[in-house]
């Protein structure tokens, strides 16, 4: 196991590396710089801006530049912030959405997994079959559709949460939390109902039973384990798409999340900004890939004793 | 579940508890809610460009003269009184005596001089220099200091551009590759800089032979020489640049510690207004200095705890794509008067949460409107929907460069085939005004006696004249926008009108941003949507746009005696007379339309009924130390 660990972490240093030199380069293709605004600049005015940013140097030597920033670690200054470091606004923006995260994923769980264990066994019942319905709308709606009316709804016709902020006002959470968490819990009720009929079948659950075991302790002990798995598998790639995706949410409560500097850097031409962002959420990605695969391994007796 | 759903009810209890919203607690503690608009860039008045960054440094940093909130006549600031001379041309300020930045240093002529010494060091890379290029010798400060780097600059383009080969060699033999830094160059301490001075003259005129026309599917695309260095370059001599313009020659001196002398080139009456202008506004020297040197951009001088300014608010935290909070400074000279002990700033980039937020009372007011808010708004009778007066012009550009644009014929046809009052009644529906000239009517009272009509007839015989009838018709033409749903719905009604009025086919085409800027800057456009606002008060600010040379004209549209008029208009000392003269300038500029005005803007915003002293300001000025909150 830490085999592979070792070995996954190694792969994706390559991996991390193109997607920097990809976006770096790629980046330098749209049109428009980082300092075109509405009132043009003079050209002198822009030179020196250029140049106070080394964007005078050719592509190359601006590429070797970057790329030994990283590799101590300094991802440069923000051209849209003048006086900020692209670290220090991943700094600020990261706790941010790792807590938003956070409880959205332990929103989607609680909500998901048990809709889904109770359908699956509850099937073609009532029980089924609302969660289900639900499930499904949650998965057709947007987040930008499902947040402002939550709000609409809670904040100001029923005047009980307010409308947006993170930890400025009480309750300011729950909202875009449970908007975020909506859409991943319709997944997981989903996936855990379809893992579970699966393992429901089978002769180990059947053993179980004739022990004479409680339903209680044939699901929660047994049952859930294995037929949890494609909720495990799927949670790693949910994180870092909730992490890199929360830009929706994060505009719609005013959360000042990394989702929004990602998104509106790339508005900007921030270049250094995009890059420090990219290559983070890239990082994010393959972590977490990397760690829901070995929880899957380990919950799944055959793959765990094959490693 | 059970558990869970304890939980969610425990939630919703602690919601239930602050049923007190931040706009009525704020009328208890004297906090003022803002929404904001976005992130502001930084707070560095001489770095920053923006509203947003405005609103803030308005609270933080006071100039010379500040804006009034009952009137649109500057107040007296940091300067307690000035005297012009009777040519206009030199200005003597009175600081005052009890002036002190928020550590408690006292604000002294010398911190003006020195901070404006900082906004025109070329390196620093200040994006509004040219705010301070009315006195006497700035400018040539400003491009001086910078010459040898921008002369290297334009050999090393010439060497770069294969279609002048032929005086490659020559440019080669002025400069030299920097030892220092790799891909630059460096000028050669000996070279004959009237030499270098011909060569650049003759690469211009080789340049304006030269002008490039790319041919696209029948569609003519003019792009402009990348560079305009080479242009402005023939502004200067040379040589007397090289003769070291130094600080002491810029028309700005500290006679003592509360006397500050400004020396113009020429009488400008607007001045006092730019002085209320935040790239004119002071830095706290030894501040700025203790965390980088004078042209350091990203110094953390601005940072809470270090940051040291001179107005009524002082920095006390800024938390990113957040909030920031600036409480009342008890060092302002005029302390007294400022009733609001804080002012929390929100970064609210999406229009929807921000109405949402005044709506549910976490607001006291919001930077703007949804657009399709505000008939609902108007309809309902919505009293905390302001509609004030704001010196912006939205207006088509025109590429005259282009081929059948060129043609003043068929630009009036364009203008003329619009129904103004039809766009205004119908389309933006938010009390915007027809616009009739470029500079918007009652700035700092010019009254623009131009006029555009709306006749279809006219507009079809003039595409008649131009050459363009039943059997040559006009071909298809390109708007180009900013994606952005309201200039969509503008642009779609321009499409109509001249479809219908002209029988002229048009196509939309919009782009982000940047693109769309990048386009408009090399001309690589037909018709292109723009807006402008002013950033003074005088019509000065529009009309001063459309000179040749002026990086934001952008049309190719270039009038020598339009300059001249200008020109003459800002050097003299009557106001009377200038406003006759901008007035013949104006109507130049509506006769040869290389821009069609469409409409005069409005701020349209929601405003708490508890917020007082927030009054209309044409420029949408509005100082906090008259702002108080108060429930009637």
């Amino acid at each position: 196991m830490l085999n592979i660990f070792i070995r996954r972490l190694l792969l994706a240093i390559p991996v991390l590396l193109a997607v920097a030199s990809l976006t770096f380069f790629l980046i330098k293709l749209a049109p428009g710089g980082p300092f075109d605004a509405d009132k043009a600049v003079s050209p002198q005015v822009l030179k020196n801006l250029n140049e106070a940013y080394n964007l005078d140097a050719s592509e190359w030597e601006q590429y070797v530049d970057y790329m030994s920033g990283i590799l101590r670690g300094d991802f440069g200054p923000s051209f849209r912030f003048p006086g900020r470091s692209v670290s220090e606004m991943i700094a600020t923006g990261l706790p941010v959405t790792f807590e938003l995260a956070f409880y959205a994923i332990l929103i989607a769980l609680l909500i998901g997994v048990s809709s889904g264990v109770l359908a699956a066994l509850k099937r073609n019942t009532f029980l089924d079959f609302i969660p289900m319905a639900i499930a499904m709308i949650g998965i057709c709606v947007p987040t930008f559709l499902m947040g402002p009316l939550l709000v609409l709804i809670f904040g100001i016709n029923l005047e009980i949460l307010p409308v947006s902020g993170w930890g400025q006002l009480p309750g300011d959470k729950i909202l875009p939390s449970i908007t975020l968490g909506f859409a991943y819990a319709a997944y997981i009720a989903r996936l855990s109902r379809g893992g579970m009929l699966e393992v429901l079948n089978q002769d180990f659950i059947r053993t179980a039973r004739a022990k004479g075991l409680t339903e209680r302790n044939v699901v929660i002990k047994h049952a859930m384990q294995g037929g949890l798995i494609p909720v495990v598998s799927f949670l790693g790639p949910a994180i870092a798409g909730l992490l890199a995706g929360s830009f929706v949410v994060e505009t719609i409560f005013q959360i000042p999340g990394l989702g929004r500097f990602y998104v509106e850097a790339a508005f900007n031409r921030d270049y250094t900004m995009i890059l420090g962002t990219t290559i983070f959420f890239s990082a994010m990605i393959v972590f977490f890939n990397l760690l829901s695969d070995l929880a899957a391994m380990w919950l799944n007796p055959r793959s765990r004793d094959a490693s | 579940m059970k558990h869970f759903s304890t939980f969610l009810v425990l939630f919703f209890l602690i919601g239930c508890s602050s049923s007190v919203t931040p706009v009525d607690n704020g009328l208890e503690k004297q906090i003022f809610h803002f929404g904001n608009g976005s992130e502001p860039q930084g707070i560095d008045p001489h770095i920053v460009t923006g509203v947003p960054e405005h609103h803030i440094l308005i609270s933080l940093c006071e100039g010379l003269t500040i804006p009034n909130a009952f009137d649109d006549e500057n107040l007296p600031g940091a300067a307690e009184s000035w005297s012009v001379s009777d040519d206009g041309k030199i200005y003597i300020f009175k600081l005052r005596k009890n002036g002190r930045w928020s550590n408690g240093d006292p604000v002294t002529a010398d911190d003006f001089v020195w901070s404006w010494q900082r906004i025109l060091t070329p390196s620093l890379g200040a994006q509004y220099p040219d705010m301070l290029y009315y006195l006497v010798n700035a400018e040539k400060y400003y491009v001086s200091q910078d010459l040898p780097n921008v002369i290297a600059g334009l050999l090393e383009f010439i060497i770069k551009d294969e279609e002048l080969s032929n005086y490659h060699s020559e440019a080669s033999s002025y400069f030299e590759p920097d030892s220092l830094e790799d891909g630059s160059y460096v000028l050669l301490n000996n070279s004959n800089l009237n030499n270098i001075l011909k060569l650049l003259e003759n690469v211009h005129s080789d340049y304006e032979l030269r002008k490039v026309i790319v041919t696209d599917d029948n569609d003519e695309k003019f792009i402009k020489p990348k560079d305009d260095l080479i242009k402005n370059i023939k502004k200067w001599n040379i040589k007397k640049l090289f003769n070291d313009i130094n600080f002491d020659d810029v028309g700005v001196k500290a006679l003592d510690n509360n006397t500050l002398q400004v020396t113009l080139s020429n009488p400008t009456p607007f001045f006092t207004g730019l002085l209320s202008h935040y790239s004119t506004w002071p830095v706290h020297k030894e501040t700025v200095l203790k965390h980088g040197s004078i042209d350091d951009r990203n110094g953390e001088w601005t940072r809470p705890g270090n940051f040291v300014c001179n107005g009524a608010f002082n920095l006390k935290s800024w938390e990113l794509n957040n909030k920031i909070v600036v409480e009342k400074n008890p060092m302002y000279w005029d302390a007294s008067t400022v009733r609001l002990n804080e002012i929390h700033y929100y970064p609210v980039s999406n229009v929807m949460t921000e109405d949402r937020m005044f709506r549910a009372g976490q607001l006291h007011v919001t930077s703007t409107l949804p657009s399709q808010k505000c008939p609902v708004y108007i309809e309902e009778n919505n009293p905390d929907l302001r509609i004030d007066p704001y010196m912006g012009t939205y207006f088509y550009r025109l590429n005259t460069n282009n081929s059948y644009l060129r043609d003043v014929k068929v630009r009036k046809a364009l203008a003329y085939s619009i129904d103004r009052k039809l766009l205004v009644e119908k389309v933006t529906k938010c009390g915007q005004i027809p616009a009739y000239s470029f500079t918007p009517p009652g700035s700092n009272g010019y009254e623009p006696t131009t006029s555009i009509p709306y006749d279809p007839e006219l507009a079809k015989q003039l595409l008649v004249e131009a050459g363009f009838d039943s059997e040559n018709s006009f071909p298809k033409l390109e708007i180009l926008f900013n994606t952005n749903e309201d200039h969509r719905k503008v642009a779609l009604a321009i499409q109509q009108m001249w479809q219908k009025n002209l029988g002229i086919e048009v196509e939309l085409v919009n782009q982000d941003w940047k693109v769309y800027l990048s386009r408009e800057m090399v001309g690589d456009f037909q018709v292109s949507r723009a807006g402008w606002i002013g950033d003074y008060d005088d019509p000065n600010t529009f009309l001063d746009l459309m000179r040749p040379n002026r990086g934001n004209n952008k049309t190719g549209w270039e009038d020598g005696s339009y300059d001249t008029l200008v020109a003459k208009a800002n050097s003299t000392n009557n106001q009377v007379e200038r406003y006759q003269l901008l007035n013949e300038a104006e109507k130049m500029l509506i006769d040869n339309m290389p821009i069609i005005p469409l409409y005069t803007y409005v701020r349209s915003y929601q405003l708490s009924p508890d917020v007082k002293g927030y009054n209309p300001h044409i420029l949408d000025h509005h100082h906090p130390k008259f702002i108080y909150l108060e429930r009637d």
